[in-house]
């Protein structure tokens, strides 16, 4: 038996069709422009980062601080209950060297998108941002960072008004980047076949 | 509540870009499933829809564009949406239909046409992300993929190499699928040598994007039981979302996912997953994500997926094989219909009609799961022969 | 909850980047073709509903055959429905109302949307009123529903 699916249908379409407009098409572009309510928390975290500065909420409930902040805890499901200024250091808790735009264009220098961890923020706590002025090479797991601020004039309260994270001299990680070689498998498939 | 088979199965070829439109691609499915159950649109009770962000489609109300593709037709309708975890869940949200006693049976069809959004599929997930502390980074997808790959390697110990071999089990598999889009013979090497796009996810790590469409037939047991000698019973359903904060989860290991197999497990009287399922269909729409997932479905240990693929527990004819079909990675990743060509495969495989993809052994019982939304949605199904 | 003084409310202002390609399909590729190539309106039958479904689609939606018998209709019809719009899609009000019209073409069962052309007020239309497609010349036409210009009262 062949096997299923069968009589599986699909007609696919050639760049040369679309070309030589063989296929009709419509092509739209939606204008969708919003002005989001920033709220209470971000609008705070905006404010703050136009300071030059790292703010976080804290849950008297759950004891955690949290970043970025909100006004409701989701765990407690009640109201935070402060504001907490951290520090704008951190450690890399996982990253990435993109070399590839957010639309698709290939980069030849990497993007290296990182979550950090924010130092005075509860364990687990981190940011999405990108890291700069290090080398691709150089980027581990467990690395300190700082955040480099645009000049004060330059702010306009956005998460890019920290322009990137670069690496605290000194401050090497100990943690290892991954395991370097791969394990080998058994000499044996496992061959045993049982069904219940 | 009332038991709930899944009598007929029918899906589209996967493929880059098609003529059909998302409607057009709904109807073939839609129709295949009927067919095979050798069923007809006036005997359908009601219809469940599920498509990922309209971005793809680029159709605002999608699921409304798409009802009379579906079958809808003056019929009890609803779309459903859990981001990539939609093709799993739609057949949830079908099961419900069916086991309320509400209805005797239930066309469940997911469909994605990704090739209309420009210049590239991958531009709309900017949208996903924090639209105001994340968006400005400019994020893209493979970004958060990459480093959640990251983490689990590291957290583990694992090399790249160790997770290639995912893309290379799933791309084989895939050549015995009718629909497949990217069924290839490779080598771990081949896939360390594609493009890095974002260390350390290869090009043949990732999923390529798709259009096309895959249905299954619900029905209550008196009216499987008069259509078909083969049923294949729904036996448990989950589904669980983690916060959207992702960036305050240790993203090595999906807790989410845990949760909604242990629902679905729980209402299939499983106690020991590993020994009581035969065959997965994991989510794979990244190499890693597989191994992730495997663990998250209680079927390797925290941590021990890569070494028991390594050991080949997880191929064709292993203990365990995992995406038989050939996966996402393989057959393709039309979003929603790509979830739901796994419980098609489940389907076939249960019912010992997937030909060259059948695996050996008589498989009584198999279980789904699909991912999706924010790093943060696991959705389960678990399906056997009785 | 006390609200700290120096929270300013910001507005973060974006939008959703998109851009769609829309194929026209199976069933638009039919209708297309005849209407760009030849001037001509065409659908699809179903026989077994009774149905000739204009513009021209693959299956029907209610009996989900596949639709294979292609049918030319009138170039003429019936206004089902009109209306004057005097706001455009931002809602800003128009120089001049835009009329549309909802006409069953004869030979179809469906209904199809478009201009109403050459009428100034609702006084000048009537809901059964004769109606004739007007289309952009051949060499204009490109595969579009705008290659139809609109229709005018017969
Ligand atoms: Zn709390
Ligand atoms: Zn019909």
């Amino acid at each position: 038996m062949a096997g299923q699916p069968t009589n599986v249908r699909g007609t696919p379409v050639r760049s040369a069709d679309l070309k030589k407009g063989r296929v009709f098409t419509t092509t739209y572009v939606p204008r969708i422009q919003y002005a989001w309510d920033t709220g209470q928390a971000i609008g705070r975290y905006l404010e703050e980062l136009k300071n030059g500065r790292l703010i976080a909420r804290r849950c008297n409930n759950c004891q955690r601080i949290m970043i970025p902040p909100r006004m409701f805890c989701e765990r407690c499901f009640g109201p935070t209950h402060a504001w907490v200024v951290v520090k704008d250091t951190g450690t890399v808790n996982t990253f990435s060297l993109s070399y590839v735009s957010w639309d698709v264009r290939r980069l030849k220098k990497p993007e290296i998108p990182a979550v950090i961890e924010i130092d005075g923020a509860s364990k687990g706590m981190g940011i999405l941002h990108v890291l700069g002025n290090v080398s691709p090479k150089a980027v581990r797991i467990g690395m300190k960072v700082r955040a480099v601020w645009k000049p004060a004039q330059q702010r306009t309260g956005s998460i890019t008004d920290i322009a990137y994270f670069e690496p605290i001299k000194g401050k090497a990680p100990a943690a290892k980047r991954t395991a370097k070689k791969p394990f080998k498998a058994k000499a044996k498939k496992s061959k045993s076949r049982k069904r219940r | 509540m009332r038991r709930v088979a899944v009598v007929g199965a029918g899906m589209t070829k996967f493929i880059h870009r098609a003529l059909e439109t998302p409607k057009e691609l709904s109807w073939l499915a839609a129709k295949a499933a009927l067919d095979s159950a050798e069923m007809k649109l006036d005997q359908v009770d009601c219809v469940v829809e599920g498509t990922a962000p309209d971005a793809f489609d680029g159709v605002h109300m999608n699921g409304e564009y798409l009802s009379d593709g579906c079958g809808a037709w003056k019929k009890p309708y609803l779309r459903c949406y859990v981001g990539g975890g939609t093709g799993v869940y739609a057949l949830a949200q079908g099961w419900f239909h069916i086991a309320s006693g509400l209805f005797d049976t239930a066309l469940v069809v997911c469909e994605e046409k990704m090739s209309t959004c420009l210049p590239h599929p991958q531009a709309a997930f900017l949208t996903i992300f924090d639209n105001i502390t994340e968006q400005p980074l400019k994020p893209n997808l493979l970004w958060i993929f990459a480093l959640e790959m990251n983490r689990y390697m590291s957290v583990h110990g694992y090399s790249v190499e160790d997770i290639a071999k995912v893309s290379v089990k799933n791309k084989r598999n895939a050549l015995g699928h009718p629909s497949a889009q990217l069924g290839a013979e490779l080598t771990v090497k081949d896939v360390l040598a594609s493009e890095i796009m974002a260390w350390p996810v290869h090009r043949l790590m990732v999923s390529p994007t798709s259009d096309g469409a895959a249905a299954v037939l619900l029905a209550s047991e008196e009216v499987a039981k008069r259509v078909t000698n083969k049923p294949v019973w729904v036996q448990g359903v989950g589904w669980c979302l983690d916060s959207a904060y992702w960036t305050n989860r240790d993203l090595y290991y999906p807790d989410y996912v845990e949760k909604a197999a242990w629902m679905a497990y729980r209402m299939a009287g499983i106690r020991e997953p590993r020994k009581e399922i035969n065959l997965a269909e994991p989510y794979d729409p990244f190499a890693y994500k597989e191994l992730h997932h495997l663990e998250g479905l209680q079927l390797a240990p925290k941590g021990q997926a890569p070494r028991l693929l390594a050991d080949g527990v997880f191929d064709r004819d292993g203990d365990l094989p995992t995406c038989p079909s050939g996966g996402l990675l393989g057959v393709g990743n039309p979003i929603a219909a790509a979830g739901m060509m796994k419980l098609c495969e489940l389907f076939w495989q249960l019912r010992g009609e997937a030909g060259p993809r059948q695996v050996p052994g008589r498989p009584r019982r198999g279980v789904a799961q699909a991912w999706g939304d924010l790093m943060q949605v696991g959705t389960v199904v678990v399906m056997g022969v009785n | 909850m006390k609200t700290p003084k120096n929270v300013e409310t910001h507005v973060w202002r974006g939008g959703i980047p998109l851009e769609s390609r829309y194929t026209a399909g199976l069933g638009g590729q039919i209708f297309f073709q005849a209407l760009k190539e030849r001037g001509e309106l065409v659908g699809t039958r179903c026989a077994a509903c009774k149905q000739v479904y204009v513009p021209a689609r693959a299956f029907c939606e209610r009996c989900f055959a596949e639709l294979t018998e292609e049918v030319k209709v009138s170039p003429e019809g019936t206004l089902v429905s009109f209306t004057f719009s005097a706001y455009d899609r931002d809602a800003n009000r128009l120089a001049e109302p835009v009329a549309l019209a909802l006409v069953k073409l004869d030979g179809a069962t469906t209904t199809m949307l478009h201009r109403l052309l050459r009428v100034t007020s609702p006084e000048q239309v009537r809901i059964g009123a004769r109606v004739k497609v007007v289309l952009k010349p051949k060499a204009k036409r490109t595969g579009s529903i705008l290659d139809i210009e609109g229709f005018q009262l017969a």
